[in-house]
């Protein structure tokens, strides 16, 4: 009896947690499809009562949201790809490659992770600057072509590859780029998609660096874009609501799809961090 | 997610069949705000005077206008022609981004100074050289309130502080102890600022290298500014703790109000009808009567970038926009008040009388100091006048605090100057 | 073939495996780390943008001057209200998610456990707009929950006291999850037989929640205190989207303070002090967590 009891608490506490986690959602995306005005009554209405999509079609053609996807796409996939690739192989050399100064040079690289990216923020911004990369899509993806992060957590993943395995490679003549190629990256699959997701995640997020790096709006990525929007159409609740939800929806599909190697990742990275 | 997905390739598509037609000039030109929003509305006649020039239009926010030209400069992607708030012209013209429009004026036999309200001239030229051309204009007067003013004896406007305190004295009696004659927000440095200038502070002294806020022209202005605090007459609060000014406005909780155009429209929507013919505006009095009574030239500019391969076209742009009929038009659209003096005959423009007063004050203007560093200092300013009013700190160490934060904000400008000196001594 | 040509072929590979990774790292991380350390010690500034021969080292003045500044007090206070009030709000929140969804009786969990992370993948500038919304003084959805529940409505992002709590409001609704995840992770490897020790000494459910989940969980508080903390000393984006810092600056954070002389007023010298400032204080801020909570954690 105390057990249904205790059931029927922590399920409605369940529920009631998951109401409040989605209603901002939930409202974002109920909004969207307000005409204009519609939200901004008292009080405020839950549902749309005449649904529309005029604030998509709006945002499509005369806001030029569909460059602004399409500039946001382009860093995305290019980072995310890069990165992998890149952090993939200095991961897997950290943790399987015999070398002087392994370990001491992996210290360096773990004790900078405490280091916050603002302080070589100024600089970086000049040398964008310099290498003529301000106010293109390069110059937003530079600061994520590399992560230490990303190489910290291929190579907790690779340490598990045996090294019988390697050596056998070897013996058979097999030159390291291809034991990486042929051996290493199928065994690092599960690892390398989880830092693509996280990868994805964080590049399409990313709000800050592009906001001082790009002035063009032909150049902006979704989220300056958005930015930028409220600052002209603040009073536009439901058109700004149709951008949220444009700028919110990849990046939920693409968790929702990829979430158990996400939450994968976060646990590794928190338990062995 | 099919919608979308259609929606994303006609957008594309449409995006691909512009480029079609590229034997045209393509000038960029950046707006900010409203202002941006509507100028896209003047481009089509402007393109179809010039078949032969492409002008777009980007839209920047306010909030985040400095920070995009800055980095526009710096990334060598500054749009052709752009608007420019004036009180950034000193800066852009120190970055070393604005091209001088001398030669460029002596080509357009429409366009000289004499066109233009002085003061408002003055905010553009730096050095004896002129960078922007004055697009539409800004000032603040007062808007006040008729009915009270008469119930407390007067049928006009005084134009002395003197009269113009009394007035007030009058007016506390008339509204009460807890309403005020007088509304001068503290998170505002505008109006501090005018007080010192009507009162003949130049802010800044040493060709705009050191702090004059010790000065006895300066002490003045912000004396007599403070007195209607301490008297009752003007309310210490900012305008977050005045929920909604118009409201008050209309009630009677503060009766008198130092503002800018914009707000003509605001009250003509925002007052209830019934109050529609209790109030009006007038030029700011000053401590010597009207000549001394002095605002701020405010307003933005149109300006040419150094870096733009297309000049020509951008200047055909800014003489289009300079126009009379096009800057009335300008007008009807945004509420903006035209910089070129021959718009001001135009009989709708004129026939708001609330726009007399604008009109009398734009006579009188004065720039604030041409120094890149204004806007951070008038930020400073404002902040160290609030803790006087809200009676944190005594007024003169407040402004011994605030020259010293000044003067060092200065040092570099200082040294820029004492530098380009020497070399010029030198050479 | 020898060992010894096969660690050489080793050693050759994994500098050219290496080489893109530590290249752009040393190039893009490293290299602005160190320059900004000098920078922080000139007067790097607008001037210097046009003229470059203008910049002048000027040593500790740029330190100086902005631990003079009551500007940068104010910031730091405003961080710092959000790191103490935001911080421990944001994991409690985590911890009562992590129980609730990893309770025997509950079903369904993983449901729960991805509609409790959903937040935290979204793209703050885009929740960010929708809070505002949510917190408008007449149209918003929590106001109207607050007149409904007979609570007088609130000026969340007009009001000086109330725009740092809404930012807070914010930053645990979009974080909890993470950190959630973490717990219900710490909560699985507590070994089955400690709450049944327990349970035989008499130990009611509150008393094995203190006295067994609690102290086991020490080594999870650590690491989700400092991650969390370490996240929350750096808060931009919030402010940024949704106050741009006002009203009357009560929600100006340390991060957007170097934001604003960096790239508004383009101040460089005394903003890359500023992030050095920032850096000193998180590492200062995370030793004392570490000190303190790191026994803690030990004992258990």
């Amino acid at each position: 009896m105390k057990k249904a009891w205790r059931s029927i608490l922590v399920h409605a506490l369940l529920l009631f947690g998951a109401a409040l986690t989605l209603t901002p959602l939930l409202w974002m995306v109920s909004a969207s499809f307000m005409p204009t005005g519609g939200a901004n009554t008292v009080p405020p209405p839950i549902l749309p009562m005449h649904p529309t999509f005029a604030h998509y079609i709006d945002l499509f053609t005369r806001l030029h949201l569909a460059r602004d996807f399409g500039n946001s796409l382009f860093i995305t996939v290019t980072v995310t790809v890069i990165s992998v690739v890149v952090n993939a192989m200095a991961g897997y050399a950290f943790a399987k490659l015999r070398f002087g100064a392994r370990d001491q040079l992996f210290r360096v690289l773990m004790a900078a992770l405490v280091i916050p990216s603002q302080v070589g923020m100024m600089p970086l911004f000049l040398m964008v600057k310099g290498l003529g990369l301000v106010n293109t899509p390069w110059g937003v993806m530079i600061p994520g072509l590399a992560s230490i992060f990303g190489i910290f957590m291929i190579r907790q993943f690779a340490l598990s590859i045996p090294d019988d395995l390697l050596d056998a490679a070897r013996i058979d003549g097999a030159s390291e780029f291809r034991i990486f190629w042929t051996i290493v990256l199928p065994v690092l699959k599960p690892i390398l998609v989880t830092m693509a997701t996280f990868s994805f995640l964080s590049a399409w997020n990313d709000f800050m660096w592009p906001l001082i790096v790009l002035s063009d709006d032909a150049k902006y990525t979704l989220p300056v874009a958005l930015a930028n929007l409220v600052g002209e159409h603040v009073q536009d609740t439901e058109l700004m609501m149709a951008g949220s939800v444009l700028t919110v929806l990849p990046v939920l599909i693409v968790f929702l799809v990829m979430q158990r190697s996400y939450i994968q990742g976060v646990l590794m990275g928190s338990v062995k961090g | 997610m099919l919608a979308p997905a259609a929606l994303l390739l006609a957008a594309l598509l449409a995006a691909s069949c512009q480029s079609a037609k590229s034997a045209r000039t393509t000038i960029r030109f950046w707006g900010m705000g409203r202002e941006g929003e509507v100028v896209q509305d003047l481009v089509p006649d402007f393109e179809r005077e010039h078949p032969d020039i492409h002008v777009i239009v980007q839209q920047v926010p306010w909030s985040a206008a400095h920070e995009k030209l800055v980095t526009g400069f710096v990334g060598r992607s500054t749009p052709d022609v752009s608007q420019l708030g004036n009180t950034w012209v000193p800066e852009f013209t120190a970055l070393n981004a604005l091209e001088p429009l001398r030669p460029w004026l002596a080509s357009s036999s429409a366009l000289d100074s004499s066109r233009y309200f002085p003061g408002i001239w003055d905010t553009n030229v730096i050095d004896g050289q002129a960078y922007g051309l004055p697009w539409y204009v800004d000032t603040r007067v007062l808007f006040y309130r008729k009915d009270v003013l008469a119930k407390a004896g007067y049928r006009s406007m005084p134009t002395t502080w003197s009269e113009w305190r009394t007035a007030l004295r009058a007016m506390k009696k008339v509204v009460g102890e807890k309403n005020y004659p007088i509304f001068l927000p503290l998170n505002e440095w505008n109006p501090p600022v005018i007080f010192a200038m009507q009162a003949g502070s130049p802010l800044l002294k040493d060709d705009a290298t050191r702090a004059a806020f010790t000065d006895s022209s300066y002490k003045q202005g912000f004396d007599f500014y403070l007195s209607l605090f301490h008297e009752g007459l003007a309310p210490p609060v900012g305008n977050n703790e005045v929920a909604n000014v118009y409201q008050e406005f209309g009630r009677g909780y503060l009766n008198m109000w130092i503002t800018g155009p914009w707000n003509l429209g605001e009250m003509r929507n925002r007052l209830p009808a019934e109050r529609q013919n209790d109030w009006a505006t007038a030029p700011l009095p000053g401590p010597a009567g009207a000549a001394s009574g002095v605002s701020l030239a405010g307003g933005s500019s149109l300006v040419l970038y150094k870096d733009s391969p297309h000049k020509r076209e951008a200047w055909a742009f800014i003489e289009y926009l300079s126009r009379p009929k096009v800057q009335l038009r300008f007008w009807k659209l945004t509420g903006d008040l035209p910089g070129r003096v021959e718009a001001w005959r135009d009989s709708a423009l004129m026939a708001d009388p609330n726009m007399h007063a604008f009109q009398q004050q734009l006579e009188h203007v004065v720039a604030t100091p041409k120094t890149a560093e204004w806007e951070q200092i008038a930020i400073r300013l404002q902040d160290q006048v609030e803790r006087v009013v809200r009676g944190s700190v005594s007024p003169d160490s407040a402004m011994s605090a605030l020259s010293r934060e000044v003067d060092l904000m200065l040092e570099k400008r200082r040294w820029m100057r004492e530098r380009a000196l020497a070399a010029g001594g030198a050479r | 073939m020898s060992n010894q040509t096969s660690e050489r072929r080793q050693r050759s590979a994994a500098w050219g495996f290496l080489l893109p990774a530590l290249g752009l790292i040393a190039v893009f991380f490293f290299l602005p780390v160190l320059v900004g350390l000098v920078m922080s010690f000139t007067d790097f500034d607008v001037y210097a943008i046009g003229t470059p021969a203008s910049i002048r080292f000027v040593g500790l003045r740029n330190y100086a001057q902005v631990l003079h500044d009551d500007e940068f007090w104010n910031a730091l206070r405003n961080t710092f209200y959000f790191v103490a009030v935001g911080g421990p709000l944001s994991v409690l929140a985590s911890l009562v998610a992590a129980l609730l969804v990893n309770a025997k009786v509950a079903r369904m969990k993983s449901f729960f456990r991805t509609v409790y992370f959903t937040p935290v993948v979204t793209t703050m500038v885009a929740v960010a707009i929708v809070w505002r919304y949510l917190l408008h003084p007449r149209y918003g959805l929590i106001n109207a929950a607050l007149v409904a529940l007979h609570f007088k409505p609130v000026d969340w992002l007009g009001d000086p006291h109330y725009a740092m709590p809404a930012i807070i409001l914010l930053a645990v609704w979009k974080n909890f999850g993470y950190n959630m995840l973490i717990f219900i992770a710490g909560l699985g490897s507590i070994p089955e037989d400690l709450y049944e020790a327990a349970e035989l000494d008499g130990a009611g459910a509150w008393a094995r929640f203190l006295h067994v989940t609690l102290p086991s969980l020490a080594p999870t508080f650590l690491f989700v205190g400092v991650m969390t903390m370490i996240g929350q000393f750096q808060i931009f984006q919030e402010p940024y989207v949704m106050t741009q810092g006002g009203p009357l600056r009560s929600t100006v954070t340390v991060v957007m303070l170097m934001y604003e002389q960096g790239f508004r007023w383009w101040r460089m010298g005394l903003a890359t002090s500023i992030a050095f400032l920032l850096f000193v204080l998180m590492l200062v801020a995370t030793a004392i967590q570490l000190r303190f909570q790191g026994g803690e954690a030990r004992k258990a």
